[in-house]
């Protein structure tokens, strides 16, 4: 933990922006250990690949498009700001001193609400993974709510910087040959990521469906995803990129996954029971379960491996 | 022993920082950057075979992904300044 | 059998866990950008080399060997790449690599040998 302190100090005094870019970075790493030793695995594995990656890339993306230092302050010190910063930071830490003790055994929360989703949650759901089914299925009202989330803000980066506006056509256009002579000089590169995006599409497959048995899930795999639709994109052009993967199919896919896992709690109440319970989809309660947690992450992982894609195409395709 | 090969790691981990700090060029900022990703991948499979859960591996193998992915986007976007159109290559990434 | 297997991977464990301190020291002291890509190069490939090798020999016959060594395999593959995209940019972006003058011992002789001339 020293390690964030020291980086994070680094972040809010190097004024190069891309020095900073690079230390959030770390310092998302930095972070993702930290959950790895506090034994949140599925907190990691989102953090690293959400943190680290797609975050970074997209912080480039922005500054592509803004300056790369930042500007001096020219006013002088703001007492006044500064005591209400303390003041405020006091209370909060005086506020956790009421809190039990970092991972004792006798505070509340262990006793009544951990302690029966561990018990219960194999005997309900029939998955290993805890979170995985908390996640989907005892809260699975929030998850639609963060795929919604996702969803506006993928919407949202669309409507705001999605089109170039009229009259802005783009005036660089690579002469015939240009972009194969440019493209020849990343052979390394080139085969390299030939033979890695079908690993890494593939490898988002398993961690979509293993996301009952490990860690993993439905976000993490449609992170992975996107990220080897990112790497297509850098390596050869954006407009061979969006021949592949054109607008439209990452609109459709970004509505296809809410709809899904709409449709699954719809699907519910059709059959009986209340809004997104998913006991009674099939014969036992068990395989009701499995199939809707199933259903429901498949949805997550459609929405958030477009929200990604699409968002990386909006910054990238921008001029500067 | 495992001890000792994490403390290492965590050792080569401050000199990555310290050098992705001072580094006077962005290219040293970079690699001190890919190398702190690398060193991560190994400490996550040493901490994992420490507390005896191998599930740990399938997020070492996203963060090599990760590093690897992060690291071609900021080349190219330092080479190009951009991340997907070649722009003739005159904008130097001199920061 | 047992114990020759662990002295095995516990060496190879030092050896991984040296070389990463060495690499990364590399990073530090090395002049230049691109000589410190080597530093770099060393922790990528015989730093986590040793260490999985080490640590899928604990392991034994089981899944966890066979995901450390699709890990191995990955950073093996990925690591040179991206060091190359790197240094690729870092040459286009006009870093110049520093080299080392040769020697010229020419000249030294001749001034020496003046007097053998005439």
């Amino acid at each position: 933990m020293g390690f964030m302190v020291v980086i994070g100090i680094a972040v809010a005094r190097l004024r190069n922006l891309f020095a900073v870019v690079m230390l959030t970075g770390i310092f998302s790493l930095t972070a993702a250990v930290l959950y790895v030793v506090l034994d949140a695995v599925d907190v990691a594995f989102t953090e690293a690949a959400v943190g680290a990656g797609i975050s970074t890339v997209l912080m480039l993306g922005t500054l592509a498009l803004t300056t790369s230092e930042e500007k001096a302050h020219e006013s002088g010190s703001h007492p006044w700001a500064l005591m209400l910063v303390v003041v405020t930071g006091m209370a909060l830490v005086y506020g956790t001193l009421d809190m039990p003790p970092y991972g004792d055994p006798t505070a509340a929360i262990h006793h009544h609400v951990a302690p029966y989703y561990l018990e219960k949650s194999f005997g309900h759901t029939g998955l290993p993974n805890v979170v995985t089914s908390i996640l989907a299925s005892y809260r699975g009202y929030d998850t639609l709510g963060e795929v919604f989330v996702i969803f506006t803000a993928a919407a949202g980066v669309l409507l705001i910087i999605g089109r170039a506006k009229f009259g802005r056509r783009r005036t660089v256009r690579l002469a015939p040959g240009e972009l194969r002579d440019s493209m020849r000089q990343n052979v390394i590169l080139r085969v390299v990521s030939k033979l890695l995006i079908p690993v890494i599409l593939l490898f988002a497959f398993y961690v979509q469906w293993h996301g009952d048995f490990g860690p993993g899930g439905g976000f993490q795999a449609g992170v992975i995803f996107a990220a080897g639709f990112i790497l297509y994109t850098l390596i050869f052009d954006i407009d061979t990129a969006r021949t592949m993967i054109s607008p439209r199919i990452t609109r459709l896919g970004l509505a296809a996954g809410v709809l899904l896992y709409t449709l699954v709690g719809v699907a519910s109440m059709l059959k009986g029971g209340t809004f997104l319970d998913y006991s009674v989809l099939a014969d036992t309660q068990v395989k009701g379960q499995h199939l809707g947690i199933l259903l429901v992450e498949l949805g997550v992982g459609i929405t958030v491996a477009s929200a990604m894609v699409s968002i990386f195409f909006t910054f990238a395709g921008q001029e500067r | 022993m495992m001890g000792a090969v994490a403390a290492a790691v965590l050792v080569s981990m401050a000199l990555a920082i310290f050098r992705s700090i001072k580094g006077p060029t962005v290219y040293d900022r970079i690699l001190a950057v890919n190398a702190f990703g690398t060193l991560t991948v190994v400490l996550i499979s040493v901490h994992g075979f420490l507390s005896g859960r191998p599930e740990f591996l399938d997020l070492a193998l996203v963060y090599a992904l990760i590093n690897f992915i992060a690291t071609i986007a900021v080349s190219k976007y330092v080479e190009f300044s951009h991340m997907g159109r070649p722009s003739g290559g005159d904008e130097l990434g001199d920061i | 059998m047992a114990l020759v297997l662990d002295i095995v991977s516990w060496g190879l464990l030092g050896v991984g866990a040296v070389m990463m301190i060495i690499g990364a020291i590399g990073m530090i002291r090395l002049p230049d950008v691109f000589a410190r890509m080597h530093g770099a190069g060393i922790i990528d490939t015989l730093g986590l080399g040793a260490i999985m090798a080490g640590l899928m020999i604990q392991g034994g016959l089981s899944i966890v060997t066979v995901k450390l060594g699709l890990i191995v395999l990955f950073v093996l593959f990925t690591g040179p790449t991206a060091t190359h995209a790197l240094a690729r940019a870092a040459l286009h972006g006009g870093v110049n690599p520093q080299i080392d003058e040769p020697d010229t011992g020419v000249e030294d002789k001749d001034q020496g040998n003046v007097s053998s001339k005439t």
